[in-house]
This record gives structure tokens, C-alpha cells and sequence, in this order.
């Protein structure tokens, strides 16, 4: 039981903490001084929610601490989903990476709130008041992008496209979260997938854009199998406490 | 609002300011939840603002330094629930944040109307016009947006609403 809720609290925790590091990667480089204000805020946001699961998560294993948790493991060991992990291309990709994550996030979390684990319930009832903005933001975005220009409308679609296959896997419930849902602890899949379809469906209609006919991937990032991309990114999160071991700033 | 029995210590955190908004006392900023004696032993909570703020770990060794030097052996722990709201920043606090050049929060619904769909209500710290318009839902940190004024041209952040 210890140990699945160590494990579900490191999917909570590294799926916005690979997110917020992607996000950290624009920081100084985002398309406009709001957006890149923008998205280097939700970053902190997403590293503040990831340090309370990962304080907590550290409280219960013993021997480890945040710091150990966020940078010292191996990819394999890492639990996020792949959408996250998607790099930063065109801006569209960012908004749309962002948009589908919020839109999974935002109903997330109102479960969590209702957790049997208080801990878990308060990092919840702490995040939504974040998430909403962050669920407004790139909402706002995806339509300001779809419902455009000919060409940012295109880019929009494109974008869309080439993640949506992605998005199964946030729903697709593993042991950890089929245990941790039948204690009242985790959340309830199904449900989150009602609020999430409603929610893209809503906004992509708004933005003029299409959800695409495109079959799913067999993505497994939750179970720890990770694209490529996960290398790299590991490279840059954990080289300096790799080469200068527990480095405090 | 915390009441702070022992005049001393809450005139002492009173001196204690956020280091990204330094004109607001922590005590105004509403983020010290409680506070214990016991003899000499000082315990205190205090609750996070945005869960990524980075001033969160400087407020609270500062708290900690401060009321050590003032004879405490104080212990500060940091406590997320209940979430912090923009309604525990005080009136004076507000009043401060204006002086500051920050519009103070309005409630959970004007804010609404002010971010999403961009109604003129938020008053320019600078003239006072309510001819204001948002330049981006996210300013120089998590906590505030960005706005202009189209009267005066004075661009200005405004405290979002957190409930
Ligand atoms: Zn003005």
C-alpha cells in the first residue's frame, strides 16, 4: 500500500515536473514577452505542486528526499505520461501540449481534493486555484490560434493532430491507479475522460478546429517506457546534481 | 486574518515584508496562519501564496532568523491547507499594494470580468481611470497580470483573484 502511493505520488509529480521543465526550456525564448511570462509562470506553478508530492512522497519512503526523487532516478523509474515529454517545436505544439494537459489536469484535481489521503487532498485543493489559470490561458490560446490566420489556423490543426494520438494514455488506468481508486485515494479515470472530452470538445469547436479521426498510441510512459525524448531531457535536469552530488543553490 | 496574542512577536512578523512585493507585511499579506508559545518556544505556520513561489523558503528563514535573534527558538512549518485566498490580504494591505502601483484583487466574479472578458473595472494605480484593459493574464509573477492603462498609458499589474 506504501509503496503504490509512493508510485502514484510520482505520477502526479513527474507528470508536471516534465512538463514544467519543458515549459522552463522557453523561458527567455518564448514567441513574445507575455507568452514567455506566460509560460515560465505555469512552469513555476507546475515545480511548486511537484515539490509538495515529492516532499510528501519522500516522508513516506525514508532514505530520500525531493531533490533525490526529482533527479536522481533512471528514465525507466520516471511515471509520466509521453504527451509531456513532447519537445517544444512550433508554438502551436506548445499551446496545444499545454491545452490537452490542463484540460486532463483541471478534472484531476477536483477529484484528488475529495482524496481519502488528506496530504494528497490539500496539494489538490492548493493546485486547482493554478490549474484554472493555467486551463484559461492556454484555452484562450488555442482559439485565438485556430479561430486566426489561414496559416495559424493550419498550424493549430497540425498541432492537434500529431498529439491527440497521445492522449489514450492519460486514460488508459494502470495497477497503481485501479489500487489507488479503490482505496478512495487516486481518482477515477472514466470520470476525469467525461469532463476532459466535454471540455475539448467545447473549445476546439470554438477555435474552429477538428478533434482528429487518428488511432491512439500504445504509449506506456506511465509504466516507464519512454521516448527518446526522455534522455535528453534527463541529460539537462540532472546534470548538475549529477556532477556536483546534493549541490544546493 | 491571524490575531497575534503576544503584541511583541506580531509586531515583530509585521516587520517582515514578502521579498517580491516589499511594501506588504506578511502579516497583511495573510500568510502566517498560526502562531504558539510555549516558554520560550515559538512555533509558527505559515501557508504559501502560488505553490511555486520562490520567496515562500526566504519568508520563512526570515521569520526564523528575526525571531531567533529576538530570544525564540523558533520553529516555522509550512502548511498548505486551507489554501491561502486573496481574501486573507488585509485592507491595509490592499491600500499598501495600491500605493505600490498593484491593483488590489477584486472579487472572484469582477476578476472574471476583467481577465476573460475584458471589461474596463480595474482601476489604474496611476490616475485612478477604470479605462484599463489586460495585456497578458500573467505579469512579472504568478500572482499578478499584466495591464495597461489607456488613459494615462501607464502600464500596471493587477493582484489576481485566488479563491
Ligand atoms: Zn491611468
Amino acid at each position: 500500500m506504501k509503496d503504490k502511493l509512493y508510485e502514484y505520488l510520482l505520477m502526479l509529480g513527474d507528470n508536471s515536473m516534465i512538463l514544467g521543465h519543458r515549459l522552463s526550456e522557453l523561458c527567455g525564448h518564448g514567441p513574445s514577452l507575455e507568452t514567455d511570462i506566460a509560460l515560465t509562470n505555469i512552469s513555476l506553478d507546475l515545480f511548486g505542486q511537484v515539490r509538495s508530492y515529492f516532499q510528501y512522497a519522500a516522508e513516506l519512503k525514508g532514505e530520500a528526499t525531493e531533490d533525490s526523487i526529482a533527479f536522481l532516478r533512471f528514465d525507466r523509474d520516471y511515471r509520466n505520461v509521453i504527451l509531456v515529454e513532447q519537445p517544444n517545436t512550433d508554438f502551436a505544439h506548445v499551446i496545444g501540449r499545454q491545452f490537452l494537459f490542463d484540460a486532463f489536469h483541471l478534472p484531476l484535481l477536483e477529484q484528488l481534493m475529495k482524496s481519502n489521503d488528506e496530504m494528497i487532498a490539500a496539494i489538490a485543493a492548493k493546485s486547482i486555484k493554478e490549474s484554472r489559470y493555467h486551463l484559461r490561458f492556454s484555452s484562450s490560446w488555442v482559439k485565438r490560434l485556430g479561430d486566426g490566420t489561414e496559416e495559424s489556423h493550419n498550424r493549430m490543426q497540425e498541432a492537434i493532430n500529431h498529439l491527440y494520438p497521445l492522449v489514450s494514455e492519460l486514460f488508459r488506468e494502470t495497477e497503481t491507479e485501479k489500487g489507488m481508486k479503490e482505496l478512495g485515494i487516486g481518482a477515477d479515470l472514466e470520470l476525469i475522460k467525461e469532463s476532459f472530452d466535454e471540455k475539448v470538445k467545447t473549445i476546439l469547436s470554438e477555435a474552429t478546429l477538428e478533434i482528429p479521426a487518428v488511432p491512439s498510441r500504445q504509449t506506456n510512459g506511465k509504466t516507464g517506457i519512454h521516448t527518446e525524448q526522455m534522455g535528453f531531457i534527463l541529460a539537462e535536469l540532472q546534470y548538475m546534481q549529477r556532477a556536483y552530488p546534493n549541490m544546493q543553490w | 486574518m491571524t490575531s497575534v496574542q503576544n503584541k511583541n512577536i506580531d509586531n515583530l512578523l509585521r516587520e517582515l515584508t514578502d521579498p517580491e512585493i516589499p511594501v506588504l507585511s506578511i502579516m497583511d499579506m495573510g500568510i502566517v496562519r498560526e502562531v504558539e508559545t510555549n516558554g520560550k518556544d515559538l512555533f509558527i505556520k505559515i501557508t504559501p501564496t502560488y505553490s511555486g513561489c520562490p520567496a515562500m523558503d526566504t519568508i520563512a528563514t526570515d521569520i526564523k532568523l528575526k525571531m531567533d535573534a529576538a530570544g525564540y527558538n523558533t520553529t516555522v512549518k509550512l502548511i498548505l491547507s486551507p489554501a491561502w485566498t486573496t481574501d486573507w490580504i488585509t485592507e491595509n494591505g490592499r491600500r499598501e499594494l495600491e500605493k505600490y502601483g498593484i491593483a488590489s484583487p477584486l472579487d472572484e466574479i469582477s476578476d472574471k470580468y476583467a481577465l476573460i472578458d475584458g471589461k474596463r473595472i480595474v482601476k489604474c494605480t496611476n490616475c485612478g481611470s477604470t479605462n484599463t484593459k489586460v495585456v497578458s493574464q500573467f505579469g512579472s509573477t504568478a500572482c499578478k497580470a499584466l495591464f495597461k492603462c489607456e488613459d494615462c498609458l501607464e502600464p500596471f499589474d493587477y493582484f489576481k483573484c485566488l479563491t
